[in-house]
């Protein structure tokens, strides 16, 4: 069965429910990656940027020291955090600024959360001399003030969104007003696998390289598949970009980490599997953090970019069809996790990516030596010092 | 207020008596179409006033649509408050934030059109973002909203292909599914929107969200005139229409004027005077007479 459907739907979840203005929007754009999906010179140009400017394919590195640690299973990190720019987010961006071009979109807009999609946008828009504007919440304007400024090096113009909770839901619902009502000359590239088909179908498609490397690089290295995957979901796009490769590799189990924030039992959380239900946010059905109206809640994570209360619709369907679990981590594991791969391999992951190293720490005693396990380090943490640094109380 | 008791729709609509194997939208006796047809007949167009229900609080809501109807709005338009409303300006994105602070919700606005039922007849649609009626349940939103009064329901963010699971409520309810048609809509689009509405075509009159500005009245009228040409249904204008001037100029052209943000944006501005609804009033009278200067319907 080839998910999604005609209807952009993974069982129950997904679709696109989106103002009529938009409608037409997405059919075009369903129709250009059609296009450029079976367009070889489209592919061809698309894997020669990631080639050339992204850097890929990123590496999969064994963690010794980590391994060790726990005296568990192997531990195999997939080097996202070493793509340009810094994360797993520019794998899409490049794809849709292409997709943007063929379309003859002069601007391009974009919503951020822990700004590293912004910063992929900005980047690309750059590259191909698109006009870029992205969407920030002012809460997150603060607490990744870093990536705004490197955004605005780039040439892009940041909006701050001070509406609602002032974070990514309301960066996602101020970039859909500026696509309504410059739809015309205008493509969203949204960031995650998130909104109205096609996006969480084409993004998944853009960021699915990340699991083709590993399954070639795991059995070149292993000469066999991994027993596990784990990687973090506020969306889920580097998620989905690291298991898709491995659905039909029914042995390897799958992990997704939501973010915990100060607990799930106090309800300051971005667990959407732990406490939501379904239901529609930002055009697509899917697991939801709300209240019994229908409200959508506000989210708490210690990192911007999980920091949201819907996840991606085919996260919602792996999870009730079982094919992956889902699971959380607080704040605190996230930030002991972050010092103990700084200290452990020297690598400073991005808070994000944190939250899947917690999760190794809890998993890998419990497995054999023998076994394999591969962890998306989806992005690096450069972005996350100062609010570390702030966290600590110590003063830059 | 000279049309106060004008508008009296057969007592049917509210009838419960109806068995399930009356499941057609064309038996049900409707506020939404009796006006439009009453209004034809005079040669009249339709006022359509839109409020946040609970801002600033129910209460008010009720007085509102009632002091709306009497200034001369043919058909009100209740807006349910939504905390992420993507197909809103900020006008009625700060609306709904004071209304789901003073405690609205989908429910108790369905309590408060029970309510006014006890006191007018005038045509009530409901415009709620898909996930609060979700929330309550479809097919049960259907029946509640039906007994409670409601005669329509417009989904900003429920295009006709996601509508699937509204659809045998609203039939068996008689609840009018109004969809919205925008300057983007290809003609083929136009054909499947048109097919699946009841009540009205709501057109969006620009590329944009509610309270931008509305430039291209050429557009409009073509566009309006395409959706006449499809079908009987009545087509009605909204986003962009905030003076007396643009009602009137709207009116020329559609069946049907929809007022929101210049509406709310009133309430806001006079929110804490205790003439609110004598003022908001005086607005929408004067958007009224603007729509029909040959025979002003109103007493103002």
């Amino acid at each position: 069965m080839k998910l999604p459907d005609p209807q952009g739907r993974f069982g129950q979840f997904g679709g696109a429910y989106v103002p009529e203005t938009l409608v037409p929007a997405l059919q075009e754009l369903e129709a250009a990656y059609e296009r450029a999906r079976n367009d070889r010179a489209f592919q061809k140009e698309l894997t020669d940027y990631l080639t050339r400017y992204v850097g890929r394919p990123t590496p999969l590195y064994f963690a010794e020291r980590l391994t060790k640690r726990f005296g568990g299973a192997k531990i195999y990190l997939k080097r996202e955090d070493l793509c340009h720019t810094g994360a797993h987010k520019i794998n899409n961006a490049i794809g849709q600024a292409l997709l943007a071009r063929r379309m003859r979109k002069p601007r391009v807009i974009a919503e951020t959360g822990a700004g590293q999609h912004g910063v992929a946008v900005a980047t690309v828009a750059a590259m191909f001399g698109l006009q870029c504007e992205v969407y920030m919440g002012t809460e997150d304007m603060q607490r990744q003030a870093l990536n705004v400024f490197r955004m605005r090096l780039l040439g892009a113009t940041v909006t701050g969104v001070d509406a609602g909770s002032r974070t990514l839901k309301d960066a996602i619902s101020e970039a859909m007003r500026d696509w309504t009502t410059n739809v015309r000359t205008t493509h969203y590239i949204l960031g995650s696998v998130l909104g109205a088909h096609p996006y969480p179908m084409m993004i998944r498609d853009f960021q699915a390289i990340i699991g083709r490397e590993a399954r070639k690089q795991i059995l070149s290295a292993e000469g066999r598949l991994p027993d596990l995957l784990i990687a973090c979901v506020g969306g889920g796009s580097n998620a989905i970009g690291l298991f898709h490769a491995f659905l039909k590799d029914r042995r390897v189990k799958m992990v997704g980490v939501e973010a915990g924030g100060l607990g799930v039992a106090g309800g300051k959380h971005a667990a959407r599997f732990a406490t939501g239900k379904p239901g529609v946010l930002h055009g697509t059905m899917t697991y939801l953090l709300q209240d019994e109206d229908g409200q959508i809640n506000v989210t708490h994570s210690v990192s911007a970019g999980l920091d949201y209360a819907a996840v991606g619709p085919e996260h919602s369907w792996l999870h009730d069809s079982g094919r992956a679990g889902y699971t959380s981590v607080t704040d605190d594991e996230a930030l002991a996790a972050f010092d103990l791969l700084a200290r452990d391999e020297g690598i400073v992951p991005a808070l994000e990516s944190a939250h899947a190293v917690a999760e190794v720490v809890k998993a890998a005693p419990t497995l054999k030596k023998r076994q394999v396990m591969i962890v998306n380090l989806s992005g690096r943490g450069d972005k996350d010092v100062q609010q570390v640094a702030r966290l600590r109380g110590v003063t830059l | 207020m000279k049309r106060k008791n004008e508008a009296n729709p057969r007592r049917s609509t509210k009838s419960p008596s109806l068995h399930a194997s009356r499941f057609t939208d064309d038996v049900r006796e409707n506020r939404i179409d009796h006006t439009f047809a009453r209004l034809k007949a005079k040669g009249e167009k339709a006022l359509i006033a839109y409020l946040m229900a609970g801002d600033p609080s129910l209460a008010d809501t009720e007085t509102l649509v009632l002091a709306l109807e009497r200034a001369g709005a043919d058909l009100i338009e209740l807006g349910v408050p939504f905390s992420d409303p993507i197909a809103d300006g900020p006008v009625i994105q700060q609306a709904a934030e004071r209304a789901l602070r003073s405690g609205a919700s989908l429910r108790k606005i369905l309590q408060t059109v029970r309510a006014l039922r006890a006191r007018t007849q005038i045509p009530l649609v409901l415009m709620a973002y898909y996930n609060t009626i979700h929330a309550l349940g479809e097919a049960s939103f259907c029946r509640e909203a039906q007994s409670a009064g409601v005669d329509g329901l417009i989904v900003p963010d429920m295009p006709p292909e996601e509508s699937g699971p509204l659809r045998p409520g609203a039939a068996e309810s008689g609840l009018r599914l109004i969809f919205l048609l925008a300057p983007t809509s290809t003609a083929e689009r136009r054909a499947t929107v048109i097919k699946q509405s009841g009540g009205f075509v709501y057109y969006v009159s620009l590329t944009g969200i509610t309270g931008a500005t509305l430039t291209d009245l050429g557009e409009v009228k073509q566009n309006v005139a395409r959706i006449k040409k499809m079908g009987d249904l009545p087509v009605a204008v909204g986003f962009g229409v905030a003076t007396p001037e643009d009602a009137a100029r709207v009116s020329q052209i559609a069946d049907g004027v929809i007022v929101g943000s210049a509406i709310v944006k009133k309430i806001a501005e006079c929110r804490q005077d205790s003439r609110m609804p004598e003022l908001v009033g005086d607005f929408v009278r004067s958007l009224k007479v603007a729509m029909a200067p040959p025979a002003p319907v109103s007493s103002s």
